[in-house]
């Protein structure tokens, strides 16, 4: 964009929020309350799947503060959650379909008198059949919850010639893998206010990633119009995917329940309903097959991938796709036959956490690999170095991979730093602990690609005060992660403006046009374009007025230099807000719309062929394990990591998002465990579904690899998600390296690995 | 709500006295945020799991999402809106968190903290282990803990170099 070297862009500034967040002074939304607001408390289905036949609210209207009982009925608008495929209502009519629905809410002058009288709720219903197992779901007597067979999706990607290839190859190796629930448990739990306005119009707060889903939401359930819905997002605690449907759902409900009581309406969730209602990673379930000739050439990828949706669809197919189009690894392979399901189960729904349905077929190919890698004789890193996609090869779906692509310097890194070809299968332990080192490689495709690109737009907003401050509004949300800060540098450095002089809020629907949801790690790239683009017009106008100020001081005409909110030339210097000030005394236009849209994508459903995704973030991963074989507890003691994000905005909040990224990804692979028992969730609460603690990190060493990205702000590509999807197959395999037990289903349990190498012994 | 006769709590909390006739169910973190709307402090669970609700009762960490506000009676009550210092300065343990990269949600940042705080009032200069150990019961879902270790270790320092204050 300019000669001038970067100032802020690649600069570890500290982020906008922090001192806010640290001090206690930042809001979230079970911060704020109102007058006259009214408390909502959720009445859950009790059984996995019931008819309603309706509520004995009596004992409930006895308690103190009791206002009302909303439920289906109250609904003004079409009953039906608009989520891909609108099989979800607001709040079901006569059936439930899982444990923890919510079925209707009760609204109170307090919390807690609002849940004491939901508790005291009857539900009047009928048991019917349910079904808990995805693949029992898939047969033919199951019980019908979705369709005529339980599928919600799926997709097929076929390339070359399979069969043949796996009949002529050196070497086949094939394997079943499973992958339990994982839960978000963001700290902050789901939570909305909602708050009636004059004329039918409705206002929302809420903690969110995806402030337009809730809009389109909560339009529907009032049936009113798009410009009488605003939703504001407030500080928000976490998300990972876990805030990116269902807020909506939480939004609407609120809303609803305003509706009808003419009041401001908090919903706010307890850690236990938001564990057994809300979205989690889907279980999953993969046979593959690799194929490979005796030098290690991958020939063919063969697999059937079933993922457990849950009751209603919601991200399910998008999910499925994702994990779809990933299935193979980042290899080259010409002969791929992959087939995938999303069943529909009578357990809550699943949907969208980091990573998207690619952490668990990450899993499956990549132990697979070291499988292949153990029948070819050949060392696993090394393998996969021979067959990872490079500049100019093709993908699966037949995708040419372009010049922003450092897998093989990502692998090289771990390489080294771990101290692979000395250390691996070499590691000395103590006693009856084991030590062992595993690797694994991914991609990740940034953005949403082909399964969503008519939402692959965004928005941005900014306005130059005339005292040089300048504010900025997007439409994809803060939740942690640091997109304020990242898409302020990306403002003050292409206005040269100093970083500590912009200003980014939450996302407020009424300031910036429906700019997609906040997921994929598509912020940094779509935002950050469209905030380039609504800088661009500010830019000129105020690198004018301050060539003309320099002149008037006396620096002679030409060039001028542009850096740290300075304009320079001739020893003369003009500062960011003098320039500025200068344009409002020219009356300029000192506030621009930008836009920013996806390139086109060329993927063919039918035959899963084609450019599936703008670019892709890749990244490699060693793990260093220990294994007490006498209990078969797993620690990881050290993970190296190296990602390739075209270029670290911050990289301070890169290193960050690789920290928190990675141990999400050890807690996926050893202990987070969600367990359900005839339709019933058991384990609703943080003790017993077990966390990382401070006591679980390991050391880090983790590194960048920018391979800049053309059409990225500033080069840079997403990748948020991808930290937490190499991890657990790294570990996986670093403990078959360290103990020789190889444990096909995560998380690795201590019983599990015992197990294994109980049957080894 | 039942009537019953409501006992009085006598505390100090942030250096100023309160005294307030309260329901003798009423959790201390309720008391914090709904009746002296001290929002600071933040609630992840309710039930002691996550440690986003500590603050300090006479120099502990303590879950105040599990402990009785009745309990706190003439007792000293530091929360997070506590440490500012005279002129509204960030305390070293704040700045250091912004600084190193600590927060992210920020959703634990105030119970973590507090219990970084409780450590240091206890044992100027932890070692790493001994951190790790204080900050056990302190969940945080996004930053790995690493860059939050290296703020306690950068305050502790700070706060040694002023002599603790
Ligand atoms: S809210 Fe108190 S420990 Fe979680
Ligand atoms: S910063 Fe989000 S939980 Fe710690």
């Amino acid at each position: 964009m300019s000669d001038n070297p970067l100032f802020c862009v690649g600069k570890s500034v500290t982020r906008k929020d922090a001192l806010a967040k640290a001090s206690g002074e930042a809001l979230y939304i079970d911060d704020y309350s109102y007058g006259g607001m009214l408390h909502a408390a959720a009445v859950r289905s009790p059984r996995p799947h019931i008819r309603i036949k309706g509520f004995d609210a009596r004992a409930a209207e006895k308690v103190a503060g009791f206002v009302m009982l909303v439920s289906a009925a109250d609904i003004p608008g079409k009953n039906i959650w608009p989520v891909v495929k609108e099989d979800c209502p607001f709040f079901p009519e006569t059936e439930s379909r899982f444990q923890g629905e919510t079925l209707a809410l009760v609204l109170a002058e307090t919390r807690l008198a609002a849940r004491e009288a939901a508790a005291k709720v009857k539900v009047l219903c009928a048991e019917l059949p349910f079904v808990e197992d995805p693949l029992a779901a898939l047969e033919k007597s199951a019980p019908k919850i979705y369709g005529g067979n339980n599928v919600f999706s799926s997709y097929v990607i076929k390339r070359g010639d399979v069969e043949e290839a796996i009949r002529s190859a050196d070497a086949v190796v094939e394997g079943v893998f499973t992958t339990n629930y994982q839960v978000h448990v963001y700290l902050e739990t789901q939570g909305a206010i909602a708050f009636p306005e004059a004329g039918g119009a409705m206002t929302v707060y809420g903690s969110l990633q995806c402030p337009y889903y809730a809009h389109d939401a909560v339009a529907q359930a009032l049936n009113i119009t798009h410009n009488k819905v605003r939703i504001v997002q407030r500080v928000t605690g976490g998300g990972f995917g876990g805030k990116e449907d269902v807020p909506a759902l939480v939004a609407a409900h609120a809303a609803i329940a305003a509706r009808k009581s003419g009041r401001p309406v908090k919903l706010v969730y307890e850690r236990d309903e938001d564990f057994i209602s809300m979205s989690r990673r889907h279980p999953s379930w993969t046979r593959m097959v690799y194929a490979a000739r005796k030098d290690g050439a991958i020939t063919a990828c063969k697999a059937k991938y079933v993922l457990d949706g849950g009751a209603y669809a919601t991200l399910s197919p998008i999910v499925l796709w994702r994990g779809t189009v990933h299935a193979a690894g980042p290899y080259k392979i010409e002969n791929v036959s992959v087939e995938s399901f999303a069943a529909a189960t009578n357990k809550a729904p699943c949907g969208a956490y980091r990573g998207f349905g690619q952490p668990q077929i990450c899993f499956a190919n990549e132990s697979l690999l070291d499988k292949l890698a153990e029948k070819l004789g050949m060392d696993p890193l090394e393998l996969r170095l021979k067959n990872i996609l490079r500049p100019g090869d093709k993908t699966i779906t037949g995708q040419v991979i372009t010049g922003s692509c450092g897998l093989e310097e990502a692998l090289v890194s771990v390489r080294e730093k771990s101290g692979w070809a000395k250390r691996r299968g070499r590691l000395a332990g103590e006693g009856a602990v084991k030590k062992g080192l595993g690797v694994s490689a991914n991609y990740y495709g940034v953005g949403l690609g082909a399964g969503g690109k008519y939402l692959d737009r965004a928005g941005a907003h900014v306005s130059v005060s005339k005292d040089g401050s300048v504010y900025a509004a997007v439409g994809n949300t803060e939740m942690g992660q640091g997109a304020q800060t990242v898409l302020s540098q990306i403002a003050a450095e292409t206005l040269n403006c100093p970083y500590d002089g912009v200003r980014m809020t939450e996302v407020d629907t009424s300031r910036v046009p429906d700019s997609g949801p906040t997921v994929a790690s598509r912020t940094t790239l779509m935002s950050g374009n469209a905030v380039i683009d609504a800088c661009k017009p500010l830019r000129g106008r105020i690198f004018k007025a301050a060539r003309e100020l320099l002149s008037a001081k006396g620096a002679p005409e030409g060039a001028m230099e542009a850096s740290g909110g300075e304009f320079r030339a001739g020893g003369k210097t003009v500062s960011f807000s003098e320039a500025v000030k200068e344009c409002w005394a020219q009356r300029l236009k000192m506030a621009e719309h930008g836009w920013y849209a996806a390139p086109k994508t060329s993927f063919l459903p039918e035959n899963g062929q084609g450019d599936a995704y703008v670019t892709y973030a890749y990244s490699a991963n060693v793990a260093e394990v220990a294994v007490d074989t006498e209990t078969g507890a797993v620690r990881v003691e050290k993970l190296y990591a190296a990602h390739d994000l075209g270029r670290a905005v911050n990289p301070r909040l890169a290193l960050g998002q690789m920290h928190g990224g990675a141990l999400q990804g050890i807690g996926y692979a050893l202990s987070e465990n969600l367990v359900y028992k005839d339709g019933a969730l058991l384990n609703p609460n943080m003790s017993d579904y077990v966390l990382p603690s401070s006591m679980e990190t390991p050391e880090f060493d983790c590194s960048t690899i920018e391979r800049p990205y053309e059409d990225g702000p500033y080069a840079a590509k997403g990748f948020g998600e991808t930290p937490l999807i190499g991890p657990a197959p790294a570990i996986a395999n670093a403990v078959k390296d360290a103990c020789g037990a190889r444990v096909p289903g995560l998380p690795l349990m201590p019983e599990k690995v015992w197990g294994r190498l109980k049957d080894k012994a | 709500m039942k009537k019953t006769a409501a006992p009085m709590l006598k505390c100090v909390v942030n250096g100023v006295k309160v005294s307030r006739a309260i329901d003798s169910g009423l959790t201390l973190s309720d008391f914090l945020r709904g009746e002296l709307h001290l929002t600071g402090t933040k609630t992840g669970c309710n039930q002691g799991e996550c440690g986003a609700c500590v603050v300090v009762v006479d120099g502990k960490a303590v879950n105040s999402c599990l402990y009785m506000a009745v309990q706190a009676n003439g007792k000293k009550v530091i929360t997070i809106e506590g440490l500012k210092g005279k002129n509204g300065d960030p305390h070293p343990l704040v700045q250091a968190f912004a600084d190193e990269g600590a927060v992210q949600c920020g959703f634990c940042t105030p119970g973590m903290i507090m219990s970084a705080y409780a450590l240091l009032l206890a044992n100027p200069a932890p070692s790493r282990a001994e951190i790790k150990q204080a900050l056990s019961g302190n969940i945080c879902r996004c930053t790995g803990y690493e860059m939050i270790f290296s703020a306690v270790e950068k305050a502790a320092g700070l706060l040694r170099g002023r002599g603790g204050k």
